[in-house]
């Protein structure tokens, strides 16, 4: 820590060059950030899963929809605890282009099942499930179009009613939050009931099935169980658990881990060469000090040490300075891409890589000109101007 | 002319010098081959997106669907409707009867070849009318499907990206089994990606009633839109949008491409202002490296402007040839890479190709020139600048 100064007099000399050093690797860490954060958006959802819940849909398509009979012979499986299921709506907020979700459940157990998730206070509760055409609505969603408990607010299905009319009228009765970033607060719940009873076709069935395990152990034998119950029946199903389910949908984006993961390779290289370079410059310009600083008395090793040290303080200068500025930049973003990637934050886990990139830049950009300083011979060095 | 001389002069020295500041000069060159390279990669997947979408369709095809759909997906006609509205005027007829062909649009879960992972694969139940309103299908293997029967023929693109969809296979969705008849093509575009039977089986094996989800008509003229818009708001029988058939396809294609083009956009300027720190850093050095060569070079009356364009030119020759190699690898690479990926608007797999154009080439060539020139401007002014007695001095 002694030559702490003495470092940073040295990253001083060519001040000009330091900082365009500096900030190409600002630049490399702003998209290390970036993309990172991104790719963390795109498979957080499985993170967020519970071990203990499963997810049964039709075999042939999640599209495809499964008697209502289902849910009470799941229900008297054995392993299993509870059992709750949704239909899918469709529809938008006046304008096509206002896509939501939005959920038809069972008030109960819809919120049983995800307790540890969602949280909903008691009285809007009891006010919702007093209400057929009540719903309720998540934090940012309510956010997004500005609504309120009493609102009433109309939704364009693509199921029609049984008098035809597409649109439906609901009531806000009840805003929900969503613990953990990646939960899901962007969607409307209504009732079930409601909507068995009003659609026009595919009347007395459930889009799928959420199952919770009494032993997490278990769950694949449960799930197995459950798809042999209905097989060779009409509608076979597909079981498997919550966190296989989202991976299996998010992998259907095609491999953005790979693609991000390739340019980040492609960026994290063309830096290290323009650090190494830099490095190298300012070693090669500074032999005869430290051929000077080798008589003075000072090891191979200290002046390998210092020269390390000096990579990785400009490593960590730009570095630091990149993810933060990449941290602002989604924080301002966030708010933007809020309706298709919820919970689009900087994850702590990059910040963790980003670090860990910080000192493997360093030490690979100091290494050569390191070995090449503690190499040094005195006398050679001394007689080179 | 005095003037050229000197500038051909010391360009050319300066780069037959080259070869001597190789390490800092090919890191110049790397960091504009990466940015052009990545700039192109994903930009060419945003163009490829896009062709598949768009380049089937029509434009004197139009689409019926219910009103305020969105997409297939979430349409649905009755047959009374379809009936009326194929015998309105603005559709075309052949021999008597319209051409037309009214679709019922599911998905189904098939894995993507070589891997488990379930896709949503679009399956399309068409009339025989499918084959004349879309004029580009060729079957390229087997042959079509019977009508009536459990035949499947499916998209050049599906079948090489999803698994068991090869000529003579039998394929089980629940309780039913499709034999894969043949295979087609649609001048590349996004009908290559579904599977395809006869609609009156689709409706019967999943339960649709006498039910259909979009109607797919040819025009009787190019310019008859407007008018069997009118017609079909006009007739209180029909609650339906029409749209041109290419408009809704660049409707569909435009989310994704958005997406991929607000990412890559970005992306690429980001990185191109890091290349140009790099190339600057780069030029500066050079200049340092090469003082008491300019000094000489100005003391024996060189003139200033002809060493500072030199040193732009060097820094312009570097970032060109970054980025040609950008170029040429990412096209080697990637054009023609086919990959696949799932569209929101319609929930289901599209599959598609890279497509490095000519067009992406040159943009980032142009990317490659605007980096070499910002980044040896004030090198080059440095250069023209250097105190002659002092540099001549420098080690």
């Amino acid at each position: 820590m002694k030559y702490f100064y003495f470092i940073w007099k040295n990253l001083g000399r060519k001040k000009l060059r330091t900082w365009l050093t500096v900030m190409s690797i600002v630049v490399a860490f702003i998209l290390f950030g970036a993309l990172g954060s991104l790719n963390a958006a795109f498979t957080q959802g499985a993170e967020i899963a519970g071990a203990d819940r499963l997810i049964t849909i039709h075999k042939v398509s999640l599209i495809q929809s499964l008697p209502y009979s289902y849910v009470n012979r799941v229900r008297n499986t054995e392993g299993v605890e509870a059992v709750t299921f949704a239909n899918w709506l469709g529809g938008y907020y006046q304008d096509p282009k206002n896509q939501f979700a939005q959920f038809a459940v069972e008030a109960d157990s819809y919120f049983e099942m995800y307790s540890d998730l969602l949280s909903l206070p008691e009285e809007q509760m009891q006010a919702w499930k007093k209400n057929r055409i009540g719903a309720v609505i998540g934090t940012s969603l309510a956010e997004r179009f500005d609504w309120e408990v009493g609102d009433r607010v109309p939704v364009t299905s693509m199921f029609p009613q049984e008098n035809g009319n597409r649109t439906w009228e609901f009531e806000v009765e009840g805003i929900f939050s969503a613990e953990g970033s990646g939960a899901d607060s962007g969607s409307l719940l209504f009732h079930y009931e409601y909507f068995d009873e009003a659609r026009q076709w595919d009347k007395g069935t459930v889009g799928w099935l959420m199952i919770k395990v009494s032993d997490p152990q278990n769950a694949g034998e449960v799930a197995d169980r459950i798809d042999a119950m209905f097989a060779n029946s009409p509608a076979e199903t597909k079981t498997s658990t919550e966190k296989a389910f989202m991976e299996s949908f998010m992998k259907q984006f095609g491999d953005i881990g790979t693609i991000t993961g390739l340019i980040l390779a492609a960026v994290f290289f063309t830096m290290l060469l323009v650090t190494a370079n830099t490095m190298a410059q300012a070693v090669r310009e500074r032999i005869p000090e430290m051929a000077i600083l080798k008589t003075l008395g000072f090891t191979d090793r200290s002046v390998l040490i210092m020269i390390l040290a000096e990579a990785i303080l400009l490593a960590l200068i730009g570095g630091l300075i990149g993810l933060g500025l990449a941290w602002l930049m989604i924080g301002a973003a966030a708010s933007q891409v809020e309706a298709f990637l919820p919970g689009f934050a900087m994850p702590a886990e990059v910040w963790i890589n980003g670090l860990v990139a910080i000192v493997v830049l360093g030490l690979l950009s100091g290494a050569i000109p390191a070995i090449q300083g503690m190499r040094l011979n005195i006398v050679t060095a001394l007689g080179r101007r | 002319m005095k003037g050229f001389t000197q500038i051909f002069t010391v360009s050319a020295m300066n780069l037959r010098n080259l070869p001597q500041r190789l390490g800092a000069s090919s890191v110049a060159v790397f960091g504009v081959a990466c940015v052009v390279g990545v700039f192109i990669g994903v930009l060419s997947m945003a163009s490829g997106f896009q062709r598949t979408m768009i380049s089937a369709g029509s434009p004197d095809t139009a689409i019926l669907m219910r009103s305020g759909a969105t997409s297939e997906m979430s349409s649905g006609l009755g047959f009374e409707e379809i009936q009326v509205a194929t015998q309105l005027p603005q559709v075309r007829r052949d021999a008597g009867e319209p051409v037309a062909s009214a679709e019922l649009y599911v998905i189904v879960d098939i894995p993507k070849r070589g891997t488990d992972n379930s896709s949503n694969v679009p399956l399309r139940g068409v009339e025989d009318g499918a084959f004349e309103v879309r004029d580009g299908i060729e079957i390229i293997e087997g042959r079509r499907f019977e009508t009536g029967r459990n035949e499947l023929i499916v998209g050049r693109a599906a079948q090489q990206q999803f698994a068991g969809l090869d000529v003579g296979n039998t394929i089980r969705f629940g309780q039913m089994e499709w034999d894969v008849v043949g295979v087609f093509s649609d001048r590349g575009g996004l009908s290559e990606s579904e599977l395809w039977t006869d609609v009156r089986v689709l409706q019967s094996a999943y339960r649709r009633g006498n039910s259909f989800q979009s109607l797919r008509v040819k025009l009787a003229s190019e310019d008859a839109l407007e008018a069997l818009q009118a017609e079909v708001a006009g007739n209180p029988q029909l609650d339906m949008d029409v749209q041109r058939e290419t408009d809704y396809l660049s409707d569909q294609a435009e989310p994704l491409s958005k997406f991929i083009k607000g990412v890559g956009y970005p992306l690429a300027m980001l990185m191109a202002l890091g290349a140009v720190f790099g190339a600057i850093n780069t030029m500066y050095a050079s200049v340092s490296a090469r003082t008491r060569e300019i000094a000489t070079l100005r003391a024996i009356g060189f003139g200033a402007f002809p060493v500072a364009f030199s040193t732009l030119l060097e820094s312009l020759i570097l970032a060109l040839i970054g980025g040609v190699l950008g170029a040429v690898v990412v096209y080697l690479i990637f054009n023609g890479y086919t990959v696949s990926t799932i569209n929101s608007t319609s929930f289901s797999q599209v599959v598609f190709d890279f497509a490095v154009t000519g067009d992406l080439l040159v943009q980032g060539i142009i990317a490659a020139v605007f980096i070499g020139l910002v980044g040896g401007f004030f090198p080059a002014v440095r250069a023209a600048r250097l105190p002659v007695a002092t540099a001549l001095r420098e080690t």
